[in-house]
Parts: C-alpha cells; sequence; structure tokens
C-alpha cells in the first residue's frame, strides 16, 4: 500500500520533472538569442566562430557595433519614445469614449479599428511614401513616428478601451457632481486607475515602432535618417565581413526587449493575451 | 430636446463653474461635443493612416504611377493594365504558391507546437510562469534582429547548424539553408515558426486556462483522461480560441515581408518570393507604385476573405 507520504513524494518529483522539461524547451528556443551573444563576443571576420562559449570573450563587437550603429540606435530610441507619446495621447482619451460614452456606433468602430490591424503595412508604406513625398516627411523623425503609430493606435485603443470597461462610472459621477469637468474627471480619475493598461500600451508602443523595419526601409531614401533595424539590414545585405559586430548590433537592438520582459513582465502579459497584435 | 437635455440645462446654474467644465448656456450640447472630441484624433489618425491608404492604393493600382509621378505629378489612369501587368508575369503565379506555402507551413507548425507547449504548462509546476513568460523573447525581438541571429544560425559553411549536424554524421555536406532555390523556403517558413510559437502559446494557454476544472473532473469520472480529454473536452472548448488563433495567424504571415527581406531578400532565385515581397519589389526597388499597388491590393482581397471568418469568431469576445 502506498503511503500518503510516497504519494506526496512521488508528485513532488513529477513537479520537479516537469520544470526540467520546461527549462529545457526553453534553452532550446532561446538559442538563436544565445548564439547571438555569443558570437557577438568572440572576435570573428567573415568567418563565423562555432564553440559553444567565447574561449576569450572580447568586447570588439561592441566597440564597431557602437562606432558604426551608435547614432542609429539613438535615432530608434528618439522613434520609439515619440511613437509612445503619441500613441498614448491619441488612443486613450478614444479608449475611454468607446468605454464609457454611450455612443451609438461604438460597434462600428469597434469594427473599423479590427480592420484596420488587417491592413498589411506594404499598403500603408505604398500610400504614405507618396504622401510624404508631397508634404516633407520623407526621411524625417516625425513621418516615421506617425508611420509607426498606425501600428499602435488601434492595439491601444483595444487593450485600454477592454480595461476601462471595468472603472465603474459612478467614481466618475462622483467627480462630476463635485464639479469636475469632463476632461478633469478623465485626467484626474480615469488616467490614473487605468494606470497599468497606459503601461502595457506605452510597452508595445516602444516595442512597435523600436522593431519596426518596413517604413524604416520605405520612408527612409537618402539615409540620413537611419533606424537601427535598417541599419542591421543594411549590415546584413552585403557580404558579411565582421559577424562579430553584426551580432553585437543585435544584441544591442534586443535589450529593451529583454529589459521589458525581466521588469514588465506582468505588462507584457497583459498585452499579449489582451491584444494579440503584431 | 429630449427630457434628459432640458432636466440638465435646468440644474445646471447651481453647479459650480470651473475653467474644464462646459460653459453652463451650452449645458448638454457642450458635453457632447466634449465627448466627440475625445474620439475625433483617434478617428482621424485612423482616417489618415488606414483609411487613406487603402483609397490611394486602389486608385494608384489603376494608375501609371512611376517616378516620373513625382517629377512632373502625371499619373495616367491605365484601367487594368497594372493588374493584368502582374498577374501574366511569371513570377506571380509562383509568388502566390510561395505565399500559400509559407503562411500553410508558417501556421500549421506554429499553431503545433504552440498548442504542445500550452498543454505542458497547462499543468502545475515550479517557476511555470516565470519560463512561460520567457517564452515570449522570441515575439518581441525586432523581426530583422531574429532574421540576423538566423543568418548565422543557417549559415552555410560555417553556421552552427551545419556544424553541429555534420560532427553528429547526420549530413554528409553542409545544406545550403538560405541559398539554394530548393531548401530557401523552408528555411524560410521554419525561422518564422519560431517566431510565431510565442503567440500561439500564449493565446492558447489563457485558452486552456479558461476550460473549467469541473468538466475534467466529471470526464474522469466517465473514464475519459489523456487524449481521451482532450479530444473530448479541452478540443471542443477550446473552438473559439482556435479559431481566433488561426485567422489571426493567417493574417498577420500573408503580410510578413521582414523576415523574408533579412533573411534572403526573396532569392535565391526567387525561391521565398511572395505576394507581400513582390509588391514591396515594385514599388520600392522598381519604383513602379502602380504595379505594387495592384500586388498589395490581391493581398488584402486574400486578407478579407479570412478575415470575414475571423471577424464572425470574434465577434462575441468584442462585446465582451
Amino acid at each position: 500500500m502506498v503511503t500518503h507520504q510516497q504519494r506526496l513524494a512521488a508528485r513532488q518529483t513529477r513537479r520537479g520533472l516537469r520544470t526540467g522539461i520546461a527549462i529545457v524547451l526553453l534553452a532550446l528556443m532561446l538559442f538563436p538569442v544565445y548564439w547571438m551573444l555569443n558570437i557577438s563576443l568572440q572576435p570573428s571576420g567573415g568567418t563565423l566562430p562555432s564553440s559553444f562559449f567565447p574561449p576569450q570573450p572580447s568586447l570588439a563587437g561592441y566597440t564597431t557595433a557602437i562606432q558604426d550603429q551608435g547614432q542609429n540606435l539613438v535615432t530608434s530610441m528618439v522613434i520609439a519614445v515619440g511613437t509612445v507619446v503619441l500613441t498614448l495621447l491619441i488612443a486613450t482619451p478614444c479608449a475611454y469614449a468607446l468605454a464609457q460614452f454611450r455612443f451609438r456606433w461604438i460597434s462600428w468602430a469597434l469594427l473599423a479599428i479590427l480592420i484596420s490591424q488587417m491592413i498589411p503595412g506594404i499598403v500603408i508604406a505604398n500610400a504614405l511614401y507618396t504622401l510624404y513625398e508631397n508634404i516633407g516627411l520623407l526621411n524625417s523623425i516625425p513621418g516615421l513616428i506617425i508611420a509607426n503609430a498606425a501600428h499602435a493606435v488601434p492595439f491601444g485603443i483595444l487593450i485600454m478601451r477592454s480595461f476601462m470597461l471595468g472603472v465603474p462610472t459612478s467614481i466618475v459621477e462622483a467627480a462630476r457632481v463635485d464639479g469636475a469637468g469632463l476632461v478633469r474627471a478623465f485626467l484626474s480619475i480615469v488616467v490614473p486607475i487605468s494606470r497599468n493598461s497606459l503601461i502595457t500600451v506605452g510597452l508595445f508602443a516602444f516595442l512597435f515602432a523600436w522593431g519596426d523595419f518596413l517604413f524604416a526601409l520605405t520612408l527612409t531614401t537618402e539615409g540620413d535618417i537611419t533606424p537601427v533595424t535598417l541599419g542591421i539590414y543594411t549590415y546584413l545585405g552585403s557580404h558579411i565581413s565582421n559577424w562579430s559586430a553584426v551580432m553585437a548590433t543585435a544584441m544591442l537592438a534586443s535589450i529593451p526587449a529583454i529589459i521589458l520582459l525581466v521588469i514588465a513582465q506582468k505588462y507584457i502579459a497583459a498585452g499579449a493575451t489582451g491584444g494579440a497584435v503584431k | 430636446m429630449s427630457d434628459a437635455e432640458t432636466l440638465t440645462t435646468a440644474t445646471e446654474p447651481t453647479r459650480p463653474s470651473s475653467d474644464t467644465a462646459p460653459a453652463p448656456r451650452r449645458g448638454r450640447r457642450g458635453e457632447e461635443i466634449a465627448k466627440v472630441l475625445f474620439v475625433v484624433p483617434a478617428a482621424l489618425t485612423i482616417i489618415a493612416l488606414f483609411g487613406y491608404p487603402v483609397v490611394k492604393n486602389l486608385a494608384m493600382s489603376f494608375q501609371n504611377y512611376t517616378l516620373r509621378t513625382f517629377i512632373n505629378g502625371e499619373a495616367p489612369w491605365v484601367g487594368l493594365q497594372n493588374y493584368v501587368a502582374v498577374v501574366t508575369e511569371e513570377l506571380f503565379s509562383k509568388a502566390l504558391v510561395n505565399t500559400a506555402l509559407f503562411t500553410i507551413g508558417s501556421i500549421i507548425g506554429q499553431f503545433v507546437i504552440g498548442m504542445l507547449l500550452a498543454l505542458f504548462f497547462h499543468k502545475n509546476f515550479p517557476l511555470n510562469g516565470v519560463l512561460r513568460a520567457l517564452f515570449l523573447l522570441p515575439w518581441l525581438l525586432p523581426l530583422i534582429v531574429s532574421s540576423a541571429a538566423w543568418r548565422a544560425i543557417l549559415e552555410q559553411d560555417s553556421g552552427v547548424l551545419n556544424v553541429t549536424l555534420e560532427g553528429l554524421g547526420i549530413i554528409n555536406a553542409p545544406i545550403p539553408w538560405l541559398t539554394s532555390p530548393d531548401v530557401a523556403l523552408i528555411a524560410v517558413i521554419l525561422v518564422n515558426i519560431w517566431i510565431g510559437i510565442p503567440f500561439n502559446l500564449t493565446l492558447l494557454y489563457s485558452g486552456l486556462q479558461e476550460i473549467p476544472d469541473e468538466l475534467y473532473e466529471a470526464g474522469a469520472l466517465d473514464g475519459a483522461s489523456g487524449w481521451k480529454a482532450f479530444w473530448n473536452i479541452t478540443w471542443p472548448n477550446l473552438h473559439a480560441v482556435v479559431s481566433v488563433v488561426l485567422m489571426l495567424g493567417v493574417i498577420y504571415t500573408l503580410k510578413v515581408i521582414d523576415i523574408i527581406l533579412g533573411l534572403t531578400q526573396g532569392g535565391p532565385a526567387n525561391a521565398t518570393q511572395t505576394i507581400a515581397t513582390q509588391s514591396y519589389q515594385r514599388s520600392f526597388v522598381e519604383f513602379k507604385f502602380g504595379q505594387g499597388a495592384a500586388l498589395s491590393n490581391i493581398l488584402i482581397l486574400i486578407s478579407l476573405v479570412f478575415a470575414i471568418v475571423y471577424l464572425r469568431a470574434t465577434r462575441r469576445q468584442v462585446d465582451e
């Protein structure tokens, strides 16, 4: 007869085994990221090193990467931060309105937002290129910020709206009775309460813009504005003569995603299931 | 004026005035305008960044829109010429087949692996949450970064995949993953599967969490466990989530450009050319914007078919 203790021990082992399997699966999944790190730390030219650990870790790749692409990393940062600000400014009030005001056309608005997410980026790029050419926004940071907002705004509206549906109307009404206007009630009550959903949307807007490649490729033509994704593409396009610098740049471009996944896991997970958009 | 509005106007003077409150006289009307103003910036954004591009693309696809258009502003109407030109080209059928293979291959791979992982993580074990969250990383990385990492792994002569396979004696000669027309599409699909796994895992996992435990308990009494429980309890209850995951997957995969450009640029010998990359090439490499627009409209049309199915599947979720 199996005792209670033995059963418990067996369950513990099974649970431990599962954690072990999960770690192995995760290691397989993240191998490409490890490989990037590994190669970035090994001095190499056109031939890739194949040792699994850097025998003599060197930061030479990073030195070259920062020399070549440092400016591009700054450009990407400015564009990403700009996109976050623009997205929150545009999407937050709209999300609140769609969640709390009783407009008759709300389901139509939501349908439009959903359909907008199905439009391929190349369609937007095609049209914006011709438009930007006319109004002088080609090769400009504002031009790229606006294009990136195209991805982030509908996503932001959907995420924040579903959160704001849960904000009790009584709180807002109480403030209104005390004399707060519509805008003040929104700014001083709704926004602080919905803080978490704003953070989630901000993080994703950042990641969308930081990772954008298509707009960077199509809406810049002269090379004076080069987001880091475009810089990596240029590195990859020709014959690769310095793998460690390419991988070092790729690592540097991965830092925001890695940091956010570690410190803001809660928000990332919320965005991943809530919006399911990329 | 409705009763409600009259009522508000009547009580208006008792409300203490503040700078943000609507002027007393305007009352309800002002409030209605203020409400609409909440939506205006977003509405303008969506019109400018989605409505305008769709209409503009449609117009461009019927025009001879080229580099010259930017110089002299002339874009003569040419009817269906652009569509005829892109569809009759030899490459079109190849790109269409590649798009289908790329989409179907990616979706099947991502879905099956994502589902297996979701079922695995649905079980209870230490560190479950943290490990599952780390699985999201490939999805959050810039696509061009992922392409770069895989370029290094798949490199023919010194890439770690070939070196390892040769070391294990599985292959005799290095496989030209990204440089042979025979295997390049398969390699690109494998990379895209890797990128899509987190998305499938996350959504399917949250779908599994929604299924009440009681169903499994009741099933266990009837002798349903393991595969039997999966087919009789899990799968039917996961139906809505599965259809959303698949439809979204198809719509996102159809328009993939970044990964293909980063890995192969559509080559070798157009082996990885899809409708989306072709559209990019026409517009931004050959500067035949009319033809590029025609191809992207064909892409929208294909997406639309799936979008209709998707919208029907998600209509209930939107109302939540």
